[in-house]
């Protein structure tokens, strides 16, 4: 702060003071709810929380709904992410702006459209059920397909981006050296653009860890089989609140470190 | 070969002997990386054939086309391209990994690679941290390690400081030297192009205007760019009896000229200048107005208005002799004898 250039900032014409009242009431905004939930854990009881079967339940298949989750989109959504940053076809914004609707749409819409798609009478739910037997609609998959449904996209535009920006002559250079497509794509492509998939596919577990209106439209609300974690908080409320808090911290801790971790991309270094 | 490129379009034919390095010469935007994407199978032609020892790699109307995985060929790209996540010896072992040798084997090939250019050492570093004449030898190491049949290179001086330029110049004439296959490298700089090739191809345009030795090149130019480079008036007319009709206006008297369209070069060091008109020996005396000086060191390039404008090369003595000025009138005087005349 000593610095002359520093001093020379501290002195520019002040910031109109209603701008900075209105700026204060919004920060408090989201300081307070953060505050509220951190001063009225029952800290003394944490622990007793975690272990109890009711909130482990939950962790572990919250867990396991959102690893797999991610897992899926990392299969389909690279593939797609590529095909729409590579590929010129007709059609291709109109296949990007689907992709992609999931983010704005609510999650709830979601869940019905699935319901409709995937349920028992719905447009793949019987053919899914008379020729494979499987049945996703109240069920742990069923949980999996909601949290990909709407996770997907960050990671796909995450991806898209990353490709888009990279030096595609890399690959032009491991083409010469008698690399085939395949072998230019895991050997340069995906290893040059890892911090974008790094961060697509941690933006796409943490929302899919959060995901509750697709889920609980869906898969419904069975404990050990779809009650995931924020499904839990929803319910514990009213039951049993500490548990509710317990979880709740949980998930804000998740988010705190996805925040900590993708600070370089997201928080900029300025 | 042809191709089109928005409103570019290239149209070349290019024959590389086996054991010659040719150098493609030319200005920014001539088309020459174009020249060895399309080679290296990385810009498909519209029409035209690549052939490399009697194979047939493409030929749009033949609908023969071999990707680049499959084409025996070596590219140093301009700015090295060496993969930023592998070391340096996977760099190197990149292509025989890419084409199926086992990695040890791969791996041994390699490190014998980074011995031949001196880099043994460096083996286990990222690229990022290698010098510019570092990478440009892994680079070379990286593209021979197939045993190509044809090297590329893209502007191979480029990346590199001004100051270690000649001595790495050097050192790559050396490794070209001793590869065996077809050698063709594009270059914007003259000086790199002479030093390195055989044979020079002058691009301009998509088009090749010239081709030949160093030599051939610079003392028969046939394009204003080369004359440039080098230095000399270039004149374009037609011949008749030993009196050139110049293209862009006025005429020159030249002894030896075979009748038809010629090229004329006159080195501005024959160009004498005078204050009013000379007597006697030159056989082309004309007037003209001095429209630029340039001082180079004890040189002093004079630009005439003509017609037919021309440079004249004199000393800061003669300048002020002459007490010649910007915008002053000046009789130039080019004896017959100097100006060399060939066929266009």
């Amino acid at each position: 702060m000593a610095s002359p250039a520093h001093k020379a900032t501290s002195v520019r014409p002040a910031a109109p003071v209603a701008l900075l009242v209105l700026a204060g009431i919004g920060a408090t905004f989201f300081v307070v709810p953060l505050l509220g939930l951190v001063l009225r854990t029952p800290w003394g009881a944490t622990w007793d929380q975690l272990r109890s079967p009711e909130v482990l339940t939950a962790l572990r298949l919250s867990l396991l709904a959102s690893v797999s989750a991610t897992a899926i989109a990392l299969a389909l959504g690279v593939p797609l992410a590529w095909t729409l940053a590579r590929l010129t076809f007709p059609g291709r914004a109109v296949l990007r702006a689907v992709t992609v609707l999931p983010m704005v749409l609510p999650p709830v819409v979601g869940g019905v459209a699935l319901l409709l798609a995937f349920g028992r009478s719905g447009l793949f739910g019987g053919w899914l059920a008379t020729a494979f037997g499987v049945h996703l609609p109240f069920t742990t998959a069923g949980a999996i397909l909601a949290e990909t449904f709407v996770a997907m996209p960050f990671l796909v535009i995450t991806v898209e981006a990353g490709l888009r920006s990279m030096d595609t002559r890399f690959e032009d250079a491991a083409r010469t050296l008698g690399a085939s497509r395949w072998t230019v794509l895991w050997r340069v492509t995906l290893p040059l653009i890892r911090p974008s998939l790094v961060a697509g596919a941690v933006l796409c577990w943490a929302r899919a860890l959060g995901e509750f209106g697709a889920t609980i439209t869906f898969a419904g609300n069975f404990p050990g089989r779809t009650q995931t974690m924020p499904l839990a908080v929803y319910l514990a409320l009213e039951t049993n609140p500490d548990a509710a808090i317990v979880l709740s911290l949980v998930l804000l801790a998740v988010s705190l470190a996805v925040l900590i971790g993708l600070r370089d991309r997201w928080l900029g270094s300025s | 070969m042809r191709r089109g490129i928005g409103s570019f379009e290239l149209d070349v034919d290019l024959r590389v002997e086996p054991g010659e390095v040719v150098a493609v010469l030319g200005p920014n935007g001539a088309g020459k990386t174009s020249i060895l994407r399309g080679l290296a199978g990385l810009l498909p032609l519209d029409a035209g054939r690549v052939a490399l020892d009697g194979v047939v790699l493409e030929e749009p109307a033949a609908g023969r086309f071999v990707p680049s995985e499959r084409r025996p060929i070596g590219m140093v790209f301009q700015d090295y391209l060496l993969f930023p996540h592998l070391t340096v010896l996977e760099n190197v072992a990149f292509g025989l990994r890419s084409r199926g040798t086992p990695k040890p084997a791969a791996l041994a090939t390699a490190r014998q690679w980074l011995e031949r250019v001196g880099l043994a050492g460096e083996a286990q570093r990222k690229p990022r941290s290698l010098s510019g004449g570092q990478a440009q030898r892994v680079a070379l190491a990286r593209a021979l390690a197939t045993n190509p049949a044809l090297l590329l290179l893209d502007e191979p001086m480029a990346a590199l400081d001004a100051s270690t330029r000649v001595e790495l110049r050097r050192d790559l004439r050396r490794h070209l030297e001793s590869f065996r296959g077809v050698r063709l490298l594009v270059t914007h700089d003259p000086v790199e192009a002479m030093a390195m090739a055989d044979r020079l191809v002058i691009l301009e345009h998509g088009r090749v205007l010239q081709s030949g030795t160093p030599a051939e090149v610079t003392q028969r130019p046939r394009s204003r760019y080369v004359a440039d480079l080098v230095g000399v008036n270039l004149f374009r007319g037609r011949a008749n009896n030993n009196v050139i009709t110049i293209t862009d206006g006025g005429s020159l008297m030249a002894t030896g000229a075979s009748d038809g369209e010629v090229f004329a070069v006159v080195h501005p060091r024959t160009v004498a200048l005078y204050r009013s008109r000379p007597d006697g020996t030159p056989r082309n005396v004309w007037e003209g107005r001095a429209v630029d000086l340039d001082f180079e060191g004890d040189r002093v390039r004079v630009q005439v208005a003509g017609p037919p404008a021309i440079v004249a090369e004199v000393t800061p003595a003669a300048i002020s002799e002459l007490g010649l000025d910007r915008g002053d009138r000046v009789w130039i005087g080019v004896k017959a004898t100097e100006i060399s005349v060939y066929p266009a």
